[in-house]
């Protein structure tokens, strides 16, 4: 991503955050960091792909290519986790 | 399809929700498809859809792993020729449906088989009208169809073993098993599951639970994996009163007369995830 140099750097928190925060504004549930969305009773697969866009979208990232698997979208931990790397690797231009 | 290249040569014709799931389905597999929209716009943004459904493949784990096949997108009939198949899966209307594949039929030549992705209308209702009723059979695709493996298909009375070896084919290429079922009203899918999902429309609309209770009693208690009407949304309401029309008239059953709540929505416009809202609002779908 070509964002200017001074924008902070996303912190996990902030990340981990904007995630439950939409997450509980879609499902109406309030969902732990480690919990697996995907697990029986929880979130439709079909909503993953929304998921997706939406991190996209808010970060301003590009999950492509191996990234773009359901493992990395199973708890908003992982999520976090690939946000920062992919923000890292595109500051890093 | 030739010999050294045993590959079907696929032709689809609407590019709504489930000629585009299909399309995608086949893509992915590495049969190469062409897509026959009507409406411009349609066919303008049909490439676009079909690469975030390709995108929810891979995030779901089901791509093949084959090469992705081209797609070729036409605006007219003629553009099915060489097809070996051709899958119709144009809007639930008998007579819309009766046009389309006649005119399919004097495009191809005899050896290709036309399939109908029709929800509800007897494979052989159709098959009368057409100019060469034995080329048809029914293969009920849902939707998603690159995640749901298995398919309904339904042999009519005069359907040829050449169609239903061709579209046997197809099948083995697409990695879909089929099961065969008889013809009538709504097969077996559509009998069971769009009745349901009307009266649970009818619970809704006459105040007793919320579409999400509905949804989620249906879900936890009962091991329905997405909830009646969370499903009315991902097939689209107007296509579900559609099909609900074809069995309430075919079958005179009342449970199938599509209830008010349903007719409401679709006036509104309020059609399911294809546009944005239905029993539920969807965001970041039509991006
Ligand atoms: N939606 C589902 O979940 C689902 C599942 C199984 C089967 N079906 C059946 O599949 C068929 C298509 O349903 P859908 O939900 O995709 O509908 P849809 O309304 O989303 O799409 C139908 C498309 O066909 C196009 N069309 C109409 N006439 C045409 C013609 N003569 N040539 C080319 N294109 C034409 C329309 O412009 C539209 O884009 C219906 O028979 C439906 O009952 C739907």
């Amino acid at each position: 991503m070509s964002e200017p140099t001074t924008t902070p750097p996303l912190s996990a928190e902030h990340v981990r955050t904007e995630l439950r925060r939409f997450l509980e504004e879609r499902t109406k549930t309030d969902w732990a960091a480690d919990t697996d969305l995907f697990a029986t009773g929880g979130v439709s697969s079909l909503f993953a792909m929304e998921l997706v866009v939406h991190v996209e979208k808010t970060f301003g990232i590009a999950v492509e290519g191996p990234d773009l698997r359901i493992d990395n979208f199973r708890t908003v931990n992982a999520m976090t986790d690939l946000v920062l790397r992919l923000a890292e690797a595109g500051s890093g231009e | 399809m030739t010999e050294e290249d045993p590959t079907p040569r696929l032709a689809v014709l609407g590019a709504g929700v489930m000629g585009v799931s299909i399309t995608t389905l086949a893509l992915e597999h590495g049969v190469p498809v062409v897509l026959v929209e009507t409406d411009p716009a349609k066919r303008a943004d049909a490439p676009a859809r079909i690469e975030r459904e390709l995108r929810t493949a891979q995030l779901m784990g089901v791509r093949s792993g084959k090469p992705r096949a081209e797609l070729v997108t036409g605006a007219s009939v003629a553009d099915c020729a060489d097809a070996d198949v051709v899958i119709e899966a144009i809007t639930e209307d008998a007579d819309l449906k009766i046009a389309a594949l006649t005119e399919v039929s004097h495009t191809v030549d005899e050896d290709t088989a036309l399939v109908t992705n029709t929800s509800s209308i007897p494979v052989d209702e159709l098959a009368a009208k057409l100019p060469r009723p034995e080329a048809l059979l029914g293969v009920h695709f849902m939707n998603p169809s690159y995640l749901i493996r298995t398919v309904e298909v339904i042999r009519g009375s005069r359907t040829s073993s050449r169609a239903a070896d061709s579209v046997g084919r197809l099948l083995t290429a697409l990695g879909r098993r089929g099961v065969f079922v008889g013809d009538g009203p709504g097969f077996v899918t559509s009998r069971v599951l769009h009745r349901m999902i009307n009266d649970a429309a009818r619970v809704v609309q006459e105040g007793r639970a919320s579409a999400e209770d509905v949804d989620t009693l249906m879900q936890d208690c009962l091991g329905h994996r997405t909830g009646p009407l969370r499903t009315a949304d991902l097939i689209g309401i107007d296509n579900l009163v559609d099909s609900l029309r074809v069995l309430h008239e075919r079958t005179g059953d009342e449970g199938c007369r599509p209830c008010e709540l349903l007719l409401r929505k679709v006036a509104a416009g309020e059609h399911g995830r294809k546009s944005g809202k239905g029993f539920y609002t969807y965001t970041g779908v039509l991006s």
